[in-house]
């Protein structure tokens, strides 16, 4: 009886049968392809990677970058997600509006617009001259600093729900109780509410650092081709210089990074007893 | 309140508030210079008018375009619904070894760089001698769509009492009666969010898309890609405008049929 399998556990199978075929087949052909040369396996190709300063360069891009964004995300996204929490009517609507209806619009159009906001003559130029925070207008596209503003905006939606869904279950009465017995704001949320959320933030990171690590389009409309990252390297490698060993080798590293981030965060926020 | 209370509510509150301008900001962006008179994106536009959206209808490249990304983006969401939700109940009725790494597999295309797994995909259809772009297109992008069902599905039916099912057995109904009477109504809030961020998800691909298209057969975000790089000209952000206006209308209907607060369980 325990041998046979179950029939309501067959159902399961096309979908899995499909995405190995299609998807996972091809992953693994990858691995294997990038260790394996004419004459052999070889880790040479990696070796050969890592020993050329440029791409030590490339891999710092993508880290910083992708650290940078996501403490954006974090500063940014953390209190929406509380004040999220908090709101009725119609602030709750604003809020979700405005975090749903970006998220159903196309990367192309939002990195498109922010190629318009960040020009020498853009929004946030005029603004900060009008502050008196610059002197005079300065161009932002094609900085790192414009594209860390692009890239949060993308990214922001997935650092603010996945806390947010971990604050709304989180009984308002905890809080009180706290207070009641004399906790301070600061240490109620150090005490309190940030272990109850760590979970929600801690695989909020890892969605907004593993995207940004990965993102093609918006650096190649907003940072331009002398900036280069590990998937604008790889996808340029491919679809421009047709150097396929170096795309795979480019490739199989940013696989392993962000594989190694998912896996972190995953055992992280299961230790820390989030379902998330 | 306290005034340390009073002081962090405002700079919560705050901070809320610009969130909401900055992401709002590249949409509203997008809107004004689609109806604005210049043709170098000048802020505040010097006059308004409606020339982009006539170039919009001249545009030959732009309609196939958006015919063949609706197209795949509703042939893989329909694929990705039957093959999901099987899956989404095999995996929580079944006796099922390794359940979590199964769940784990089927959603991680939506956690590897899109860029790697379409470069692994290429290579592997190339070997294998599929060479049609458009069919390549449909298998790639059901691996896009898929995560979003299963994982949407399986949420939605771990909240589900499957003694309903049982009940409507005792009353009279039949297996299947009482299937389609009692399980799909309780699922449809969660047919309808996950077809909607499949479909959209599908739309708006890039990174997998990239390596399936040739001269004939190219996908919204790519035509609209090499538009931005080659010739930007406001007829872009009128496209771009319609698209807004579109996802603002599934908002909409999403928030009729579903609930906004709802649709943040993703």
């Amino acid at each position: 009886m325990r041998n046979r399998p179950d029939p309501v556990a067959l159902l399961a199978l096309p979908a899995l049968l499909y995405l190995g075929i299609v998807y996972a087949v091809p992953l693994a052909g990858l691995l294997v392809g990038s260790v394996v040369r004419p004459g052999g396996v070889t880790l040479a190709p990696f070796a050969d990677f890592f020993r050329d300063p440029f791409h030590w360069t490339v891999a710092g891009n993508t880290l910083r970058v992708a650290a940078l964004t996501t403490l954006v995300c974090l500063a940014i996204g953390y209190p929406t997600a509380v004040a999220l929490a908090r709101a009725r009517g119609f602030a709750q609507a604003a809020i979700l509006v405005a975090i749903i209806l970006p998220l159903s619009v196309g990367v192309v159009v939002k990195a498109f617009a922010w190629q318009i906001v960040l020009r020498r003559d853009g929004v946030v130029s005029q603004i900060l001259v009008g502050l008196g925070v610059w002197d005079e207008p300065q161009r932002l596209l094609f900085t790192e600093a414009g594209l860390v503003i692009g890239a949060a905006n993308v990214f922001v939606p997935f650092m603010i729900l996945p806390v947010y869904s971990v604050l709304k279950t989180i009984d308002p009465r905890v809080g009180e109780a706290a207070t009641t017995l004399g906790a301070s704001p600061l240490y109620r949320f150090r005490k309190v509410t940030l272990p109850l959320a760590l979970p929600g933030i801690v695989s909020g990171i890892a969605f907004v650092f593993s995207m940004t690590a990965s993102m093609y389009v918006i650096p190649s409309l907003l940072v331009g081709d002398r900036f280069q990252t590990l998937a604008t390297l790889t996808g340029r490698s491919f679809l421009f210089m047709r150097n396929e060993e170096l795309g795979s080798t480019t490739a199989v590293v940013l696989l392993a990074l962000t594989v190694a981030i998912v896996v972190g965060s995953t055992s992280l926020s299961r230790r820390l007893g989030g379902s998330s | 309140m306290t005034i340390a209370e009073k002081l962090a509510s405002v700079v919560l509150w705050t901070i809320a508030a610009f969130t909401v301008l900055f992401l709002l900001t590249p949409l509203v962006v997008t809107v004004v210079v689609s109806f604005g008179s210049s043709p170098v994106f000048t802020l505040p536009a010097p006059g308004w008018s409606l020339r982009w959206y006539e170039a919009l209808g001249r545009s030959r490249e732009l309609w196939p375009a958006v015919l063949l990304s609706v197209q795949i983006a509703a042939l893989s969401t329909a694929v990705a619904l039957v093959l999901g939700t099987l899956c989404a109940v095999g995996l929580l009725r079944g006796r099922f070894p390794g359940r979590e790494a199964a769940v784990t597999f089927l959603v991680s295309p939506l956690m590897l760089p899109g860029l790697v797994i379409g470069i692994a995909m290429l290579e592997t259809y190339r070997a294998a001698g599929l060479r049609d772009a458009w069919t390549s297109l449909l298998i790639a992008h059901v691996v896009i769509t898929l995560p979003y069902v299963v994982r949407t599905v399986l949420a939605a039916l771990s909240l589900f009492d499957f003694t309903l099912i049982d009940a409507a057995r005792t009353l009279g109904c039949s297996w299947a009666g009482a299937v389609v009477r009692v399980l799909v109504p309780a699922l449809a809030p969660a047919f309808l969010t996950a077809g909607m961020f499949a479909f959209l998800a599908s739309m708006d691909n890039y990174p997998i898309s990239i390596f399936f298209t040739d001269a004939w057969t190219r996908t919204l975000p790519i035509q609209m890609l090499q538009f931005v790089e080659e010739s930007p000209d406001p007829t872009i952000a009128a496209v771009s405008a319609l698209s807004i206006a579109l996802a603002a209308l599934v908002l909409v209907v999403g928030d009729r049929l579903v609930g906004l607060r709802r649709m943040t369980d993703l």
